[in-house]
């Protein structure tokens, strides 16, 4: 989660999904550059919405570079999906992909989802 | 994210109305949108892109099925964008548009009808479009392109737009309109 209205769209749905499947969930928190919220208050945002939707999940804020710390930590504590905000779309209706996404889709082992 | 323009104009290129021989001898016309030879310019458009090759979309652009077009088309065909269309007789063959993007920037597209790509249409069809844009006082276009799209990069750097921001897949252009 870094912060983009995308990254909430894509907790949504992984939220729900995750509730039908009966996976556990773990959600990351990282710095967005092109994100203007602050991670603390991604992090509240995220700790309410879980609090409302009563799902039980950890909530990690992983500092440095955000692609690379989600794949380190998603390929060290064994994870296997990682899922992430499936990029914005620009004026014209192109959909444009953030930074950390494609580091993510070209660097990670794990599965990666991402949500449109 | 900051966006890097190029000191020198683009151009200047004319606004529209321009006409051309085509590399295949095919006599074309670029209009405003609104000022080409169908009645209903919008419904010319929405057969372009029902003809339009799969193959061909980017970025998600342009949509397929037929009320998502028509839902895509009404949004960049209103009043404060810039469109400019290419013609072969009644028929829509290319289409070129700048959309504001709410920071005094304008975002491009250009699409043709694969049937008349490598003929020169896209050059002029651009170059239809900045000079429109010029016309409307635009000084600031932008737009991204895939990496990988060779002809696409090369099409905006002969009409003077240059690289702007990085990304692994897109590329994002710049092009200054007016000093």
């Amino acid at each position: 989660m870094g912060g983009s209205e995308d990254s909430f769209r894509a907790l949504e749905r992984t939220v729900e999904r995750a509730t039908e499947a009966g996976d556990d969930l773990t959600v990351a928190v990282v710095e967005n550059p092109d994100s203007e919220l602050a991670v603390e208050a991604i992090r509240e945002r995220v700790e309410a919405f879980l609090r409302e939707s009563a799902v039980d999940a950890d909530v990690l804020v992983l500092e440095g570079h955000a692609g690379s710390r989600l794949v380190e930590v998603a390929e060290g504590e064994g994870f296997d999906r990682l899922v992430l905000g499936g990029g914005e779309t620009s004026p014209l209706g192109k959909v444009t992909l953030g930074e950390i996404a494609e580091f993510v889709i070209l660097n990670a082992n794990t599965s990666v989802t991402l949500v449109r | 994210m900051t966006r890097a323009y190029p000191e020198e104009v683009a151009g200047p290129y004319d606004p529209p109305p321009r006409s051309f021989e085509d590399s295949e001898g095919r006599e074309l016309r670029v209009h405003a949108y609104g000022e080409g030879p169908a009645e209903d310019e919008a419904e010319a458009l929405v057969e372009m892109y029902a003809a339009f090759d799969p193959e061909d979309r980017a970025q998600g652009i342009p949509p397929t099925g037929e009320d998502r077009v028509r839902a895509w088309l009404e949004n960049i065909l209103a009043p404060d964008c810039v469109n400019v269309v290419a013609w072969h007789d009644g028929d829509a063959i290319g289409h070129a548009t700048l959309v504001p993007d709410g920071e005094d920037a304008y975002e491009l597209a250009i699409f043709v009808l694969s049937a008349y790509q490598n003929a020169g249409v896209g050059t002029r069809l651009i170059e239809a479009l900045l000079g429109a844009g010029r016309e409307e006082d635009i000084d600031r276009v932008w737009l991204t392109v895939e990496r990988w799209n060779t002809p696409a990069v090369n099409l905006y750097r002969k009409v003077g737009f240059e690289a702007a921001g990085n990304g692994s897949f897109e590329m994002e252009m710049a092009a200054r309109l007016v000093d």
